[in-house]
């Protein structure tokens, strides 16, 4: 396998360790449930909920690009994915600077999937994965265009649309799942390390203002959609 | 435009909050009492005791009409800020928002480019207001964690019921009233909230009518006024319990919850007591599942010759302490009193929120004592509203209460002033001489401190 085919991975892995890293994906609600109880088990107890809200808002984004390659010629689909990416981002950056309202302090299981996902839908975790998933490996190309390449009868699109779907879901599949153990990986790490050694006196000076980079990230995945 | 890093004045615990520095300058609420068409204002005092103008008022933004009456006020943004669940740090605390408790205007204040001379940044008239709410006499101001929060005394004609609205803290716009289901919750005054416990407390003075001409004492020997204080579930909006402090005890008006935000418990102050006069502090606390609440301190009334007392009070031959304000160290170890009525200023201990040591008191006027400032300075009206520094070493006290009421208690008039009192971290309390600021006819009311103090801020995350 050449390197070339890894670099999808790597960067769905490196955007899920950018959402980790995220106050407000969720390390930092962990860590004030594990203080409010004065409970490392709370703590613990926190991140199952938060990945899997989290891996939910993810997989939609990726089910529809999916779904969207199936049924779009790829050009197309990659301009339409660049233009609502930027319009995301531009929104966010000049627009939206309002957060989801999840008025409450004491969370169950339920309750904190709810407000991750409701976090990482509203931030648009999901789309910024958008220019990576035009590019993964075991999409290959859309029913369409394997048709057109084969020179294939009409009556014969069921057939060879059957495989390639298997590849796509494989490939859809792994997607989220690096992506969420990635951002899992990352969430955990920082909210032990802060809940145990550091404390939260560096969020005052460290919390840098990730929604502003967070709007540019996904102006410049529009771009990088539209390039590639 | 939202910041790179936090506001620097917020902080994630109130022991972190213990640690910043000290105020440089204190806004102040100021009144004009007289009907001359000369507007309120807010007012700058320099309370850096390195300047050379410690002590004096530096600037004042005077509000663009007259007769608004400021009361309370509050910063847009604080460390609540920073709680986990709706995350928006990278706000600026730099809005002052005052109401105007006769006027219903809401004034919206930026402090930032030049804190020594606030500018109006926008006013919501009283027909906004009063349109999207349904509420009427804007009254205490905090910064949630999602909006910020605003209770009203009552309803446009005057009666009730008052409660809760929020406004936007980006574009200041007024949403409706908070409550979705307010149950038999009628009266308010004060609130605040334990964020934590999804929990929010809320108090009561009387409907509009009841304050604006001064005390109705009919009404007051009938145990009209408010005794309840109201237990809300944040995350529905509903009411959730009424605690009956017994219909003797009449005005249950400041909250103070405990800073820390793993304790679900936070003192009151009950301004008098029909059996004897006497005022009191309660301390609400959750017990299970429901919330309960318990008298821990209560002040008797001082025998006077009847001839000294204003009409009011000479039928009882006594100065009731009239506990108007309250405030709380953000350590949650001292609770200062005010005792507007005797002049009397009180520390307690409360590390055991049930059992209170009193371990300070100084007295600055009275209506019988006028005790002279300790500069040697004579002083009417007594200490009423306070704000507690946050490292908790300086209190600022005003003496004004509400014009209606000033004229009931004090109708010699009252000559408005602040001083400052020092506390010590092991306890007692000192009136500082050097720092004595007079207003003249003018009458202070509310203090805020320059970047937060120990009313100001909710703090999600526990030491």
């Amino acid at each position: 396998m050449e390197l070339v085919e890894f670099w999808p991975w790597i960067a769905l892995a490196a955007f899920g360790a950018y959402h980790g890293v995220n106050p407000a994906m969720g390390w930092l609600f962990a860590v004030a449930l594990g203080l409010q109880e004065q409970s490392r088990a709370a703590l613990y107890r926190a991140f199952a909920p938060i990945a899997l809200g989290h891996m939910a808002s993810v997989a939609i984004v990726v089910a529809v690009v999916a779904l969207g390659r199936a049924i779009v010629p790829t050009d197309i689909l990659k301009y339409v994915g660049a233009g609502a990416l930027t319009a995301f981002g531009l929104y966010k950056l000049f627009w939206n600077r309002s957060h989801p309202r999840w008025v409450g302090m004491r969370v169950g299981f339920r309750d904190l999937t709810a407000w991750s996902f409701l976090m990482a839908s509203a931030h648009g975790a999901g789309l910024m994965l958008a220019p990576v998933l035009f590019n993964l490996p075991g999409y290959g190309q859309s029913v369409a265009e394997a048709i057109d390449a084969r020179d294939v009868p009409h009556a014969e699109y069921m057939f060879l649309g059957a495989p390639a779907s298997i590849g796509t879901a494989a490939a859809q599949l792994t997607a989220v799942g690096v992506h969420t153990v990635a951002m899992f990986g990352v969430m955990t790490l920082v909210a032990v390390v802060v809940f145990e050694k550091v404390g939260l006196a560096l969020l005052r000076k460290s919390w840098f203002n990730l929604d502003r980079l967070w709007a540019g990230a996904l102006i410049v995945s529009g771009a990088v959609t539209a390039a590639l | 435009m939202s910041t790179w890093t936090p506001d620097p004045t917020f902080y994630p615990s109130p022991k972190m909050a213990m640690d910043a520095p000290q105020e440089e300058l204190a806004y102040v609420a100021i009144v004009n009492p007289n009907e001359d068409g000369k507007p309120d204002a807010l007012g700058v005092l320099d309370v850096d005791p390195k300047s050379q103008t410690y002590g004096q008022l530096v600037g004042r933004m005077n509000l663009p009409s007259s007769g608004d009456e400021l009361h309370h006020f509050g910063w847009n943004a604080c460390s609540a800020a920073l709680c986990p669940n709706q995350a928006h740090p990278h706000v600026e605390r730099r809005y002052l928002l005052l109401g105007g408790l006769r006027s219903s205007n809401i004034y919206i204040v930026d402090t930032k480019n030049d804190p020594r001379n606030p500018k109006l940044a926008k006013t919501i008239s009283r027909e906004e207001f009063e349109g999207k709410t349904g509420y009427s006499r804007p009254h205490t101001v905090h910064c949630g964690p999602d909006a910020i929060y605003m209770s009203a005394l009552g309803a446009p004609d005057g009666e009730g019921p008052g409660g809760i609205f929020t406004l936007d803290h980006d574009t200041f716009e007024v949403s409706g009233p908070w409550e979705v289901d307010r149950g038999p919750q009628k009266m308010a005054y004060d609130f605040w909230w334990h964020l934590n416990h999804d929990t929010m407390i809320t108090s009561e003075w009387g409907t509009p009518r009841m304050v604006e001409n001064g005390v109705l004492a009919d009404e007051l020997l009938a145990s009209k006024y408010g005794h309840h204080l109201h237990v809300w579930d944040i995350r529905t909006r509903k009411h959730k319990q009424a605690l009956d402090l017994g219909p003797e005890n009449q005005m249950a008006l400041e909250l103070r919850p405990a800073h820390n935000p793993r304790s679900a418990y936070g003192f009151l102050g009950v301004v008098t007591s029909l059996k004897d006069l006497s005022g009191s502090v309660w301390t609400w606390y959750q017990d299970g599942d429901d919330w309960a609440v318990k008298k821990i301190i209560e002040i008797p009334a001082e025998p006077a010759d009847a001839e000294l007392l204003p009409p009011l009070l000479q039928g009882f031959g006594a100065v009731p302490p009239l506990v108007t304000d309250i405030v709380l160290s953000l350590d949650d170890r001292y609770l200062y009193v005010s005792c507007w009525g005797t002049g009397e200023f009180q520390q307690y201990d409360v590390s055991d929120p049930f059992n209170p040591k009193k371990t300070g008191s100084v007295h600055l006027g009275g209506i019988v004592r006028k005790a002279a400032h300790p500069n040697g300075s004579a002083v009417n009206g007594g200490p009423q509203m306070v704000e507690l520094s946050r490292d908790g070493n300086r209190l600022y006290v005003t003496n004004s209460l509400y014009l209606a009421w000033d004229a009931q208690f004090y109708p010699d008039g009252i000559r408005g002033w602040t001083a400052k009192i020092d506390a010590s971290p092991e306890g007692g309390i000192e009136i500082d001489s050097d720092f004595f600021a007079e207003f003249g006819e003018e009458r202070p009311h509310q203090i805020r401190l320059q970047g937060g103090d120990s009313s100001s801020d909710t703090f999600c995350y526990p030491d």
